[in-house]
């Protein structure tokens, strides 16, 4: 009875104290409201937002919804998420292995960026790619094309626009293809559990993706034309790209930021993951007879992979949460267009910032909760 | 049987190798240097790619030539141990080397030789192609303090001074008093460190003018606002940590909300709530200095990160610790704070440091709430008309700062490992 006491006490007390606050906030802020005549509701969703987003991913303008910029903000940032994912694990990986070269010089100059690129903020790198490096880029009139048809200007980098015929069919295609591979992967694991051959399944894999597309193409179901980027003059001294795909130089900063700054951390975490595999794990796979690379592919990698995932994840998170940063240098995503410019004309500081942090929170705690899965999933079983 | 392989050297022959090898990479390298430090081209007669891969080329023969596992002299084993193991690896080390040397004029040009500093106006460095250090000369002071008036400079030393005089009370306490370390650390120094930032920046008593926090900045914003955060998101992260692993479930779940919460959202976000929705959540009369709710902010925030780290310092802890200390008769705060934390504290050092740099580098983005620190203050001083122009020399400027910074806490963290490593 006592013990059952002793452990209520502070739990109640914890909690009055959470409820406390909780309602002190609350009623402060009702009669904040009430007082500047306010009434809180989501209503203004629907309202017309009247102002324009300069860079969006779907068709929008001032005449669309309040919830349609919030929309417009959203892909934006995940666009650039998925951007700087992308390249922070090319350059980690890359980095990552680098650190544990034999040669002296790679492994130093791998150090060298991680204990460089880490230690400065990201705000300052962003503004740093922004303001300094990018803005020191020709303008669009004496721009040398770069790899022939693309061009890097001081407006922007100018790329060959891709314009499909029929692009569900070729997705279609690509989905068939995946489906078929799985299948191929589970016949060929189970036929290695039972007679101990080996498919070469990444070499079908890729040819099976190569072949479903091309068969698209060649019977002329799908067809894709390039439109290059053209000179284009728009006033007397004012030029631009028309025709090809521009990216404007916001995103170009952010991008390379974000993924060099994450960069870093994904080259400690492959780094970790990589000597984290004891030495014996590879002798021991070697005398029982396994060539080099099926060292690497069935011994090494899995467990390595095993260490890396989980903390990687995590750096993927932080660079989601890190593209907020776009606000600084006026790149249209989430935090600029919905709680910068939408909550500067309506004055709904509660709503707007609940939904901003509301939409992070969503986005962190399903990788979280997916993460969680897949850890416990590949976890080592212990007998 | 003949050698098919012609470039690949044999202990008999190794030394008109090592010879024709070591003058084809210096010829390499050497036409390098000449093309980036004096650009001259000899090989002109020689077609485009050619002409641009020939270093490479004939730099990769010779290394190729050279490579021998035990040749007997100590330089070239090292080399070929160290940068020279097989062909990729030999073509990597020339590509550095060469990359290096084609880097190194123009940046020391640009740099050092055509610096300006003299001067105190822009027109001091119209005439060079050279970094302007002029501007960060002039407006260093801004960098440092901000817009804080500059007859009052001598008021943010004196305090960072005393600060720093009394952070280092704690090596000269001996005897009894040592036991008070803690209670002096956690409580007593947050306080004075209070009290004489209120009292000597701040002002507003002692004949000493107020000046208000939007004109506080600089360097020294950045070291307050760290300074704040680091000293009160560490003890709140610790109770999140017990509250987390806590048998309790109200202070569990609880505990699991706010470190989930916080670990979700941007930062950027929670100072756009501090700055526009906590107002309303405030009684209409009450006023909370925008400093003091930026701070608050950033600790609320950096404590749930804190709080995850040491969660992985107790868990990591084996289950024999709690037993023992159990069957000594300790209550649950006797145990922790003189079994779990000591041991768990020591085994998290690099992750706490690494959350501790993680907020210094976080500090920045107070701009969003127009307190500008040094990269605010760059910003400022980047659109003043009068400096148009210097956007890269700030920025250097402001990244060899935060680097200097950062990295000595790493290493310090360093050093803190070492010490209090114990042998298991």
């Amino acid at each position: 009875m006592n013990h059952k006491i002793k452990s209520i006490i502070p739990q109640l007390l914890t909690l009055l104290f959470v409820v406390a606050v909780i309602g002190f906030f609350t009623i402060n802020a009702q009669l904040n409201m009430e007082e500047r005549g306010i009434d809180f509701g989501y209503g203004f969703l629907n309202q017309e937002s009247s102002f324009d987003v300069q860079f969006s991913l779907i068709e929008y303008d001032g005449s669309h919804s309040y919830a349609k910029a919030y929309l417009v903000g959203l892909l934006n940032t995940i666009l650039v998420s998925v951007l700087g994912i992308i390249f922070c694990t090319i350059i980690g990986v890359i980095i990552g292995i680098a650190r544990l070269s034999p040669n002296y010089l790679i492994r130093n100059t791998a150090a060298w960026y991680v204990e460089f690129f880490r230690n400065v903020p990201l705000l300052l790198q962003i503004f740093f790619w922004y303001y300094a490096a990018l803005r020191a880029l020709p303008l669009p009139e004496n721009t040398e094309p770069l790899f022939g048809v693309t061009y890097l200007t001081v407006k922007g980098y100018y790329i060959p626009r891709l314009i499909w015929e029929n692009f569900d069919i070729l997705i279609y295609s690509i989905l068939a293809a995946i489906i078929s591979i799985v299948f191929i992967r589970n016949y060929a694991r189970k036929l290695q559990e039972e007679k101990g051959q080996q498919l070469p399944v990444l070499l079908i894999s890729a040819g099976l993706l190569l072949v479903f597309p091309a068969i698209t193409f060649v019977t002329g179901m799908v067809q894709l034309e390039v439109a290059l980027p053209v000179l284009k003059q728009l006033s007397k001294t004012s030029f631009i790209y028309a025709e090809g795909l521009s990216i404007p130089p916001e995103l170009l900063a952010l991008v390379l930021a974000l993924s060099l700054y994450t960069a870093t951390f994904v080259a400690e975490c492959v780094r970790a993951g990589i000597q984290g595999i004891s030495k014996g794990q590879k002798e021991a796979a070697a005398s029982v007879g396994l060539t080099p690379n099926q060292i690497l592919k069935l011994v090494i990698m899995p467990q390595a992979l095993r260490i890396i995932i989980p903390p990687t994840t995590n750096q993927y998170l932080n660079l989601t949460k890190n593209s907020s940063l776009a606000a600084a240098i006026a790149y249209p995503d989430l935090v600029l267009v919905f709680a910068g410019t939408a909550l500067m004309q309506t004055g709904r500081a509660i709503e707007i910032v609940s939904i901003t942090m509301l939409t992070y929170l969503t986005l962190s705690l399903s990788i979280s909760v997916l993460m969680n899965w897949y850890n416990k999933k590949i976890a080592i079983k212990e007998k | 049987m003949i050698n098919i392989n012609i470039l690949k050297p044999t202990s008999s022959n190794f030394q008109t190798y090592l010879y024709i090898g070591s003058a084809l990479i210096f010829i390499g390298i050497f036409d390098v240097f000449l093309r980036s430090f004096f650009n001259i081209n000899y090989l002109t007669f020689l077609p485009g790619s050619l002409n641009f891969l020939f270093p490479l080329i004939i730099g990769l023969v010779g290394l190729q030539m050279i490579r021998l596992e035990y040749s007997g002299n100590r330089i070239v084993d090292k080399i070929n141990q160290n940068i020279n193991n097989n062909t990729f690896n030999a073509g990597l080390t020339l590509i550095i080397i060469f990359l290096t040397l084609l880097v190194i004029p123009p940046a020391l040009d640009w740099m050092i030789l055509e610096a300006t500093i003299s001067g105190d106006t822009k027109e001091a460095c119209v005439a060079t192609e050279g970094a302007c250090w002029t501007y960060i000369k002039v407006w260093f002071r801004r960098f440092m303090y901000g817009m804080y008036p500059n007859d009052f400079h001598w008021r943010i030393n004196t305090a960072f001074i005393v600060l720093i005089a009394f952070a280092f009370v704690g090596y000269f306490m001996r005897g009894k008093l040592k036991n008070y370390i803690t209670f002096y650390y956690a409580i007593l120094y947050p306080i004075i460190a209070f009290v004489i930032i209120n009292f000597l920046i701040s002002g507003g008593s002692f004949g000493l003018e107020w000046v208000e926090t939007n004109a506080w900045g600089g360097l020294s914003l950045t070291f307050i606002v760290s300074f704040f955060g680091l000293i009160f998101c560490f003890p709140l992260g610790m109770i999140l940590a017990l509250g987390r692993r806590s048998e309790l479930p109200v202070i569990r779940y609880i505990s699991i909300g706010y470190i989930e919460f916080w670990r979700g959202v941007p930062l950027i976000t929670v100072l756009f709530m501090s700055s526009v929705m906590f107002p309303m959540f405030l009684p209409s009369d009450a006023f909370v200095d925008k400093l003091i709710r930026v701070i608050a902010a950033i600790i609320l925030f950096e404590a749930a990160y804190v709080a995850e780290v040491i969660r992985g310092g107790l868990q990591a802890l084996p289950r024999g610790q709690y037993d023992a200390a159990k069957s000594l008769g300790m209550g649950y705060w006797k145990m922790q704070i003189f079994v779990i934390l000591p041991q768990a504290l020591k085994l998290v050092i690099p992750g706490i440091a690494n959350t501790f740099l993680a907020l210094v580098k976080d500090t920045p983005l107070i701009f969003v709430v127009g307190l500008s620190e040094v990269v605010g203050m760059l910003q400022m001083a980047k659109t003043n008309p009068k400096w148009l122009g210097y956007a890269m020399e700030g920025y250097i400027f402001a990244s060899i700062l935060f680097w200097a910074i950062c990295y000595a806490m790493s290493k310090y963290s360093q050093y803190l490992e070492l010490k209090y490593k114990t042998e298991r």
